[in-house]
């Protein structure tokens, strides 16, 4: 499945994150998960929120440089040998992952990851088999 | 033609004759009047009678910033408190200000000189000059109100700060003109952003007069781009007069001098000779109708070149080269001359970031560290970390092209530099001196 995601471009400054976090509450955009790349100087904040939109423009206004971004989501079963199983589907594709991250889920039978893949719409259609 | 521009065409003979003139005029009355100047031109031997040709002015002793400085406050005045109407100060950075006060017929002369440039940008009766220069001590505020009041615009002083609401005054008021420092506004173009306003769509802003600190070429073009108005460049400083000492025509490449009141020279900073036009050199000027505080060859450590073809506009008024750099300017990184406006030039390659940076320097026991932090233009923002230090590296590129060092170069993030009334300070210096 194809879903928004918003990142923001982070300093490496104490109270970056946290600024960006109490935006969202103050104007109550949930965050359903987030993941952070960082190198020494500077990070990126990838997020899912429950409202796309309203969250762009609350860290646009917040002064943040955002960015939305279209991800997979995928699922895997959540036993032995389920992530090789869909590693071998993209495999055989022949698709590149730019990045992955776990997505936290509660209670749930199935592990969820979310991919940014060169090519989404080709990597979609190897998983949809 | 406005009435005012009719003295920038005098004839070059006419002009010269003049010049010598006023000199004849200002020299004998500042010798009369000025302590330190006479007991200088008598140490050189030099009388004011010597003061024959304009050629002779070069035997004249000169005039520096801490002269004004160390005859704080009233040394260097030379006209009765009766005849004083106003005063301007700057801080400086360190200790004791400068002090000018000036008579009627002074702030008159200034006024001239504002106008003048506002009618060569092309600036009529008709236009509203909003001034978002800082009011008060400092010269560019008032300087621009009078000058435009001059001319017979619709004045609006807002002076700085206060941006949204001055945003708001220049859409709902048909605001023409702006006059401002260059960093401010480029504050104010991205504050109406934030705001939804496109100074195209949504202001009549045709014309920005922008000084009080260095530019570049490329912060022009990039002014000009994002806001759609044609960038004027104003010279001055309140040492001379405040800006209106000199300015661009739409012909020239540099800014005309307004020489029938501000006589320039040139001079290599080093050996203190006079060198022709043509050549580059530190710019120094006497001003030639000033009685509350004259100057007489004063350094403005400002580095710039008169130029010998004479400008396609008709204007006899010599011109000189936009101000790149103030000698005060120069940074020495490693051993190497640096001018924050070479950075600059490099930064402005690069689209992807901001007109915004900041450079830092501080050293440990033994090395410089020296490192840009740059501003990320939001719509260039990465979603990859691959891309960004891409980006970091294209920058330090283009900076090390021309400095021919290598600074640490550091991303950050839209509007994160700090900013004084939009200003944001180029230079951290924390170096042990
Ligand atoms: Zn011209």
């Amino acid at each position: 499945m194809l879903v928004k995601q918003i990142s923001i471009f982070l300093e490496n400054r104490p109270g970056q994150l946290a600024k960006a976090c109490r935006a969202l509450a103050a104007s109550n955009v949930n965050i359903v998960t987030l993941s952070l790349a960082d190198t020494t100087d500077f990070g990126i904040v990838r997020m899912i929120l429950d409202d796309h939109v309203k969250g762009f423009e609350v860290l646009s206004k917040a002064g943040f440089a955002v960015r939305d971004t279209e991800v997979v989501m995928a699922s895997v079963a959540d036993r032995p040998g389920g992530m090789a199983e869909l590693m071998e589907k993209l495999d055989k594709a022949d698709v590149d992952i730019e990045y992955s991250y776990a997505y936290a889920l509660g209670n749930s039978d199935k592990a969820v990851l979310i991919f940014k893949f060169k090519d989404n719409a080709k990597a979609e259609a190897a998983l949809a088999h | 033609m406005n009435p005012i521009s009719q003295k920038d065409y005098i004839d070059v003979a006419g002009l010269r004759k003049m010049q010598l003139a006023k000199l004849q005029e200002l020299i004998p009355y500042e010798y009369e009047r000025v302590p330190l100047f006479r007991r200088r031109c008598d140490e050189k031997g030099v009388k004011p009678r010597d003061l024959a040709t304009l050629a002779d002015l070069a035997k004249f002793p000169f005039m520096i910033k801490t002269d004004l400085r160390d005859e704080y406050p009233y040394g260097l005045t030379a006209a009765p408190m009766k005849d004083i109407v106003r005063f301007h100060c700057s801080s400086g950075t360190t200790g004791k200000p400068i002090c000018i006060p000036a008579t009627m017929a002074d702030v008159d002369i200034w006024s001239d000189g504002v106008a003048r440039c506002l009618a060569m940008y092309g600036i009529m009766e008709e236009d509203v000059l909003q001034v978002s220069y800082g009011y008060g001590l400092f010269t560019g505020g008032l300087g621009a109100h009078y000058g435009g009041e001059k001319l017979g615009c619709a004045v609006l002083p807002t002076g700085a700060g206060n941006t949204e609401k001055q945003i708001m005054l220049m859409k709902d008021l048909g605001v023409t003109a702006i006059a401002c420092t260059p960093s401010y506004f480029l504050h104010l173009a991205t504050t109406a952003a934030q705001m939804g306003v496109d100074f195209r769509r949504d202001t009549k802003l045709k014309h920005g007069i922008f000084g009080a600190e260095p530019w570049t070429d490329e912060i022009r073009r990039k002014i000009e781009e994002i806001s759609g108005i044609t960038a004027h460049d104003i010279y001055g400083l309140t040492e001379i007069a405040g800006p209106g000492v000199a300015g661009n025509c739409p012909y020239c490449n540099g800014l005309h001098v307004w020489e029938d009141h501000f006589y320039p020279e040139i001079i290599d900073p080093d050996t203190l000779e006079v060198l022709p036009d043509g050549e580059q050199g530190e710019l120094v000027f006497t001003t030639l109708d000033r009685r509350g505080t004259p100057m007489v060859r004063y350094r403005t450590r400002d580095i710039s070149r008169l130029q010998t073809e004479p400008c396609k506009c008709g204007r006899t008024m010599r011109v000189m080269d936009r101000i790149h750099a103030r000698t005060d300017d120069m940074l020495i990184v490693h051993g190497v001359n640096v001018f924050p406006s070479q950075i600059e030039t490099g930064l402005m390659k690069v689209p992807e970031i901001a007109p915004h940076y900041q450079i830092h320097l501080s050293s440990t026991d033994t090395l410089d560290l020296f490192e840009i932090k740059v501003e990320v233009v939001p719509e260039a923002f990465s979603d990859n970390i691959r891309d960004l230090e891409a980006l970091r590296k294209r920058v330090l590129a283009a900076v090390k092209t021309i400095i021919g060092l290598t600074p640490k170069i550091t991303l950050v993030g839209p509007g994160t530099l700090p900013r004084s009334e939009g200003k944001i300070k180029r230079v951290i210096d924390n170096r042990k001196k």
